[in-house]
């Protein structure tokens, strides 16, 4: 019986009778919140597109991190044999009591080859392999400590040079919109005018709108939130995709230091929203819609995977003329030939013990 | 890291974009703490209790004054004669309960006829059998293929066992439920209508409880074994020095000192529910909401709810399923 009743309407005039009111779960948000900050947080973002379009530096623009810092820049003779790699840096960082532990997880090699016909494979195929390993540790028996290892977001860095799309960004966003959160920014937009980048805006989202491309969406703002907030939303969404700059060297402009790339002609500040969108970048990301990428991987492109996983499997099953078993629960733990083996063994077991039963009932006929 | 030099720049969502200074260290991950926030203030939170103790110990009263609400099932339906059920039955009601922005489903599940009969063996079957329902329900719709997002939890998180105040000791039939119970959900005992013992009274009767519960192996919540570090050791080793807590419970309000009070009244003093000089309720409703909550729920899904699906998990691939003529093993959920 489901019935709504709300507290009782009591003289609220007496501040006594508030706290006596007061029951005590309005703490339960701390106390979640308490748990959290215990366990810390995780978060996996990829970074795609061609060498060159900063994307190492705008990560550790984004994290304050230096993850590169020894990597060995490949020259186009040693890049003809490179294949599409797929590399992983994990970094903690601590802020404020909150731990974060943020795995970058990069694809050199994209693109870069002379010939890069489904040259997004390996991502795909990395895509899946974590999809693969969540799916069996909820499957399984021990599930105390999962590593969420699933990509939560993916930044895919589209040159500035284009006019717009060029085939490979529409095939590799295609390939990937129903694995994995994609957010397409203009790299390296410093070297386009503020008439040049809104152009390049809108013919970007024009292009995606046509081919179809599913990339990550705000969510809408709750109809109670303050104006301020709504606006800044507006802002966010009205400026995408987002023309980013990374810089991790300081600078002196107008007499501040601040995070640029100094040219003869001025001074780029990275953190200037006039500048480019690296700030709404990052508010997008770290501040505001961290936990959204994360719910729309798990709830949207996890359980997608999830669910076409169960029928392959449930489909081989009945292909092979199987009753499923009362609980479609899958011992992943275990490779299916395994488990294909212990069916069969338990089939000829049953087939013979029935013979057995059948002879035996042949007997007693004959007696 | 780059160097230190703060520098605040205008940021959104609430900074004025005033002063010429850009943070260099902050990344402004704990932001994430505020977005958890406002996704679990959105979503509420769900709260399932179980009362059970023999008629007359004080639940439903004590469920209303816990919950300032009239959530019990005596408040909601409507009952000419109260009678004691033949067997044993569970009742749920569920509230949609508010307070400072925060929503509660809350859900008291009764269990009217526990311990009233005259043989009363076996009386903890249908309340191991409803818990256990609850967690097969869980896991039935988390291993959907096509799940809900967020699958509706009905699963017991505490159970409330109201003790006697016989000022003695356990009897069997307590001992004998605790057990059970505390193998597959949080119990918190409770020494109910503790207005009939004295304060020494009470010391010595909690004391030979928690004997007798360290003597049968009883774990009552909260269990020593979950403790998670140090600092939870520490709050809880407190809690269990005081349990069970004596309650007294009121729905009724009384004029003590200028102020209005839940209580009860008697001629000789009033009985103040919520002051712990005269009684632990408070305790226990700051252990039960104001604290615990949450860390009951994790309890219940972490530990006894994933102890059930492994038990269940085993049992499946013990008993394969095949077509052709056999059938197929009814797996129904069993009594530890």
């Amino acid at each position: 019986d489901l019935k709504d009743i709300k507290y009782p309407q009591r003289d609220t005039k007496q501040p006594e009778r508030d706290e006596k009111e007061y029951v005590g779960f309005a703490t339960l948000p701390n106390q979640v919140h308490r748990k959290s900050v215990k366990k810390g947080f995780d978060f996996t973002l990829m970074v795609a597109g061609e060498s060159g379009l900063g994307k190492s530096t705008l990560v550790n623009s984004l994290f304050l991190t230096d993850l590169h810092k020894d990597r060995k820049l490949l020259n186009a003779e040693e890049r003809i044999s490179q294949t599409v790699e797929i590399t992983k840096h994990t970094v903690d960082i601590e802020e404020k009591g909150v731990k974060l532990k943020l795995t970058i997880v990069d694809t050199p090699g994209f693109g870069d080859a002379v010939n890069n016909t489904e040259c997004w494979r390996p991502v795909t195929d990395y895509i899946n392999l974590q999809f693969e390993q969540y799916f069996r540790d909820e499957s399984g028996l021990n599930r105390k400590n999962i590593q969420d290892n699933r990509v939560h977001c993916c930044l895919y860095f589209i040159p500035p040079f284009g006019h717009g799309l060029r085939p490979v960004d529409i095939e590799f966003m295609k390939a990937l919109q129903d694995k994995v959160n994609v957010v397409p920014l203009i790299a390296k937009a410093d070297c386009l005018t503020p008439t040049e980048i809104k152009k390049l805006k809108e013919r970007l989202r024009e292009e995606i709108d046509k081919y179809g491309i599913k990339i990550y969406q705000f969510p809408d703002c709750d109809s109670d939130e303050d104006e301020e907030f709504k606006q800044q939303d507006k802002e966010l969404k009205e400026s995408t995709p987002f023309a980013v700059i990374g810089s991790n060297t300081v600078v002196e402009a107008r007499g501040q230091r601040v995070r640029g790339r100094l040219y003869p002609w001025g001074i780029v500040e990275v953190e200037n929203p006039s500048h480019c969108d690296f700030v709404k970048l990052r508010t997008m990301l770290i501040r505001t819609h961290m936990h959204d990428l994360k719910d729309i991987t798990s709830d949207g492109h996890y359980e997608n995977y999830r669910a076409q996983c169960i029928q392959t499997m449930t489909s081989k099953m009945n292909a092979d003329k199987r009753v499923e078993s009362p609980i479609p629960i899958l011992p992943l733990s275990t490779p299916d030939v395994e488990t294909e083996k212990l069916i069969k063994m338990k089939d000829e077991e049953i087939v013979n013990n029935a013979q057995q039963q059948v002879l035996h009932n042949q007997d007693a006929d004959v007696n | 890291m780059i160097g230190h030099t703060s520098v605040a720049v205008g940021g959104l969502y609430g900074e004025k974009a005033s002063g010429p200074t850009v943070d260099f260290s902050y990344v402004g991950i704990d932001a994430i703490l505020e977005q958890m926030r406002r996704k679990a203030m959105k979503q509420g939170f769900e709260l399932n209790i179980m009362v059970v103790g023999q008629s007359g110990l004080g639940k439903s009263t004590l469920m209303n004054t816990l919950f300032k609400s009239k959530v019990s099932r005596k408040s909601v339906l409507a009952t000419s004669q109260e009678k004691i059920p033949k067997t044993i039955e569970i009742k749920s009601i569920s509230h949609d309960i508010e307070e400072k922005g925060v929503r509660m489903k809350l859900t008291v599940i009764d269990t009217p006829g526990f311990g009233d009969q005259i043989n009363n063996e076996n009386c903890w079957q249908p309340i191991m059998k409803f818990i256990n329902d609850q967690y097969e329900a869980y896991l039935q719709e988390e291993i959907n293929i096509n799940r809900k997002k967020r699958i509706p939890d009905s699963r017991v998180h505490c159970c409330i066992y109201f003790i006697p105040p016989t000022g003695h000791c356990l009897r069997p039939l307590d001992v004998e439920f605790m057990r059970r119970l505390s193998k597959v959900v949080n119990i918190v005992p409770v020494i109910a209508k503790a207005d009939t013992l004295t304060l020494e009274e009470r010391d010595f009767f909690k004391k030979k409880i928690r004997e007798e519960l360290r003597a049968n192996g009883i774990d009552v919540y909260p269990q020593k074994e979950f403790d998670e570090d140090a600092e939870d050791r520490m709050i809880n080793e407190k809690i269990r020095e005081m349990i069970p807590f004596a309650v007294v419970g009121s729905d009724q309000e009384y004029q003590v000192n200028g102020r209005r009070l839940l209580g009860r009244k008697t001629k000789w003093g009033t009985i103040e529910v919520e002051n712990i000089a005269h009684c632990e309720f408070a305790y226990l409703r700051d252990l039960l909401i104001r604290t615990h909550m949450q860390n009951i729920k994790d309890i219940t899904s972490s530990i006894h709810y994933e102890m059930y699906r492994v038990r269940r998990l085993n049992e499946n691939n013990t008993v394969v399923a095949h077509a052709n003529g056999i059938p197929e093993h009814h797996l129904a959920a069993h009594e530890m």
